[in-house]
């Protein structure tokens, strides 16, 4: 394994769209006032006429990003991930999933990436919302590479899509598999000893984990559960058939999100097994940077392979 | 069309809009009353919308943004030929997709709407889209007054003004009334003139239940440059049967059998009276 530190994914989508936005003149990325926060100031200069600017009125986003979808455009709706999936919720259930109109919703600083502005700014409710939305797809991209492939693949994706950006830069965990297909869990690394079930940038932690367990002979295989919905229970299904000891880590609340879609999975299928879900409690969020809170709730390298420790010596 | 033939086919759709209603045991009658007479207009002598070219984004668009009235929509669509009427028989039927609010799966239905506030936002971006593609085609929405409390009505008229939506008219069915009571008492939206004029809209007032008035106003719309319009059609709930007038109680009442007959037998007469 090597540890190569890639860009902030934000910053790999917006150049990324750029590219293809410059190929496909239907592309258009709508706004709330968040091109700065979104990276996309550079877009906007060499695209003006391929962006849409709302300003601050998350629901008119994607109401009109609905309309624009209708009169054939591809949008790209971008907003942070917070004010998108809360405040615009009705707008995405009724004018975008309900409606079936095949827009790109794009949550940036998603997660707890605003750190200490709070949890007004935090989005730890977003795969739990949009899960329960029939027609939603969800995909939180780990690394630059997942990052490149999502935005190529949500350009001809025929359906309502969410993809979830956070702010800082991402190890890149795609160098020995470069398969990146939405809908299909990745392999990061293999093992036989350990399955670590982590999505968007809880991936690079849970890859980090894996090392340090290496070290002390335990194989983990790591996978970069990159779509959230539609789940691929197949792979984790055989892959948790295989494992001793299963962990689940999100960047979002334990309620609702990858960990309780795991959980589901294998309460239904009768698999009894090592399971532990990280994430953050249902509990006041403690204030800190998006690095020391997710330390905080056990989701540091170190206490990851802790855990998977304890649950070993079970 | 000739005003007399629009006329008599606002009489006819009444009796349609009861007639499902009654049959189907549920709807909003006293809105669906009220706006009858602008879609009537719309569907028949304004818009460029058919079943042979609804396919197509090349033509014009109408959202209804106040959902619940779909009982007027469902008639309008059933006599221009989008759907047979043994189809609308299935009205709020289990399985059916004729149901309470309007949806994309019945043919000529644009957006599936029924939470307010909505539409005008989705009629914004389906303008903009049409005017960045260079296409003269035309967007109508039609919105409740009541619906005017929803703050993302006016998120969507800031950008329409931004963005000068000419091809965009916003439609108030300003028939004063909601499901509590008066709008004026629930929450005032008055002076809704001067609130959309402020917004940077062309705003143009009509009489809502007049086919005259109507065909008028939309025919011939007396446009400002580069700015989004919006007609406040000035409305009766529950407009052409007299005990429905201006009865808050008809918001959704589903009439009974004697009340039926009642009011069918007031449009028959008004049809006869037509001239």
């Amino acid at each position: 394994m090597s540890n190569n530190m890639g860009k902030p994914n934000l910053e790999v989508f917006a150049e990324t769209l750029l590219n293809e936005a410059k190929k496909n003149s239907k592309i258009l990325v709508t706004t709330s006032d968040s091109r700065g926060s979104g990276k996309l100031v550079p877009y906007s200069k060499e695209l003006p006429e391929q962006i849409i600017e709302v300003g601050i009125a998350e629901q008119n986003l994607v109401g009109i990003s609905a309309g624009l979808s209708a009169a054939g455009k591809k949008v790209f709706a971008v907003s942070p991930a917070s004010f998108l999936t809360a405040r615009a919720l009705e707008q995405i259930k009724g004018d975008i999933a309900y409606s079936d109109l095949p827009v790109c919703l794009v949550g940036i600083s998603a997660g707890i990436s605003y750190g200490q502005l709070g949890s007004t700014h935090h989005s730890i409710h977003d795969y739990a919302v949009l899960r329960c939305i029939h027609n939603m797809s969800i995909v939180a991209p780990a690394d630059n590479f997942e990052t490149i492939q999502a935005i190529k693949q949500a350009v001809n994706f025929k359906s309502p899509l969410y993809l979830r950006f956070g702010k800082k830069p991402m190890l890149d965990i795609s160098h020995e598999n470069k398969d990146f297909n939405i809908g299909k869990a990745k392999f990061v690394t293999k093992g036989e000893d350990v399955l670590l079930m982590a999505t968007g940038e809880t991936v690079q932690r849970a890859y980090l984990a894996a090392q340090i367990l290496s070290e002390k002979d335990i194989h983990a295989t790591v996978i970069s559960m990159h779509t959230i919905k539609p789940f691929d229970a197949e792979t984790f299904l055989s892959e948790s058939r295989k494992s001793k000891v299963i962990l689940s880590i999100e960047e979002h609340s334990i309620h609702g999100g990858l960990g309780e879609q795991c959980a589901s999975i294998l309460a239904q299928n009768d698999i009894k097994t090592n399971f532990k879900i990280l994430g953050i409690p249902d509990e006041y969020m403690i204030n800190g940077t998006q690095s020391d809170v997710l330390d905080y709730y056990e989701m540091s390298p170190e206490k990851i392979s802790k855990t998977v420790l304890t649950l070993l010596s079970k | 069309m000739e005003q007399s033939k629009l006329q008599r086919k606002s009489i006819e759709y009444r009796k349609t809009i009861l007639k499902i209603i009654f049959e189907s045991g549920a709807g909003h009658t006293g809105g669906s009353l009220s706006c009858i007479d602008i879609l009537n207009v719309l569907y028949n002598s304004v818009m460029d919308i058919t079943p042979e070219n609804f396919s197509s984004f090349d033509r014009d668009h109408f959202i209804q943004s106040k959902g619940h009235s779909v009982e007027a929509l469902y008639t309008v669509l059933l006599d221009c030929g989008f759907y047979k009427k043994e189809d609308l028989g299935t009205l709020n039927n289990f399985n059916s997709h004729f149901i309470g609010h309007p949806t994309k799966k019945v043919l000529g239905i644009e957006h599936n709407t029924g939470a307010l506030g909505h539409g005008l936002s989705v009629a914004v971006g389906m303008a903009l889209g049409l005017k960045m593609d260079q296409k003269k085609h035309q967007v109508y929405a039609l919105l409740g007054d009541g619906e005017l409390s929803e703050g993302s009505v006016w998120e969507a008229a800031m950008t329409a003004s931004k963005y000068e939506l000419e091809n965009l008219t916003a439609i108030i069915d300003r028939n004063r009334l909601q499901i509590t009571g008066s709008t004026e008492e629930v929450n005032p939206i008055e002076p809704l003139q001067d609130k959309f004029l402020s917004f940077g809209f062309n705003v143009i007032e009509v009489k809502g239940n007049d086919i005259a008035s109507l065909v008028e106003v939309f025919q011939k719309p007396k446009k400002e440059k580069n700015k989004p319009n919006l007609i406040i059609a000035n409305t009766i709930k529950g407009a052409g049967i007299s005990f429905m007038e201006n009865q808050v109680s008809w918001h959704h009442k589903v009439p009974s059998q004697s009340e039926y007959d009642l009011a069918i037998h007031e449009l028959n007469e008004a049809f006869e009276n037509v001239q």
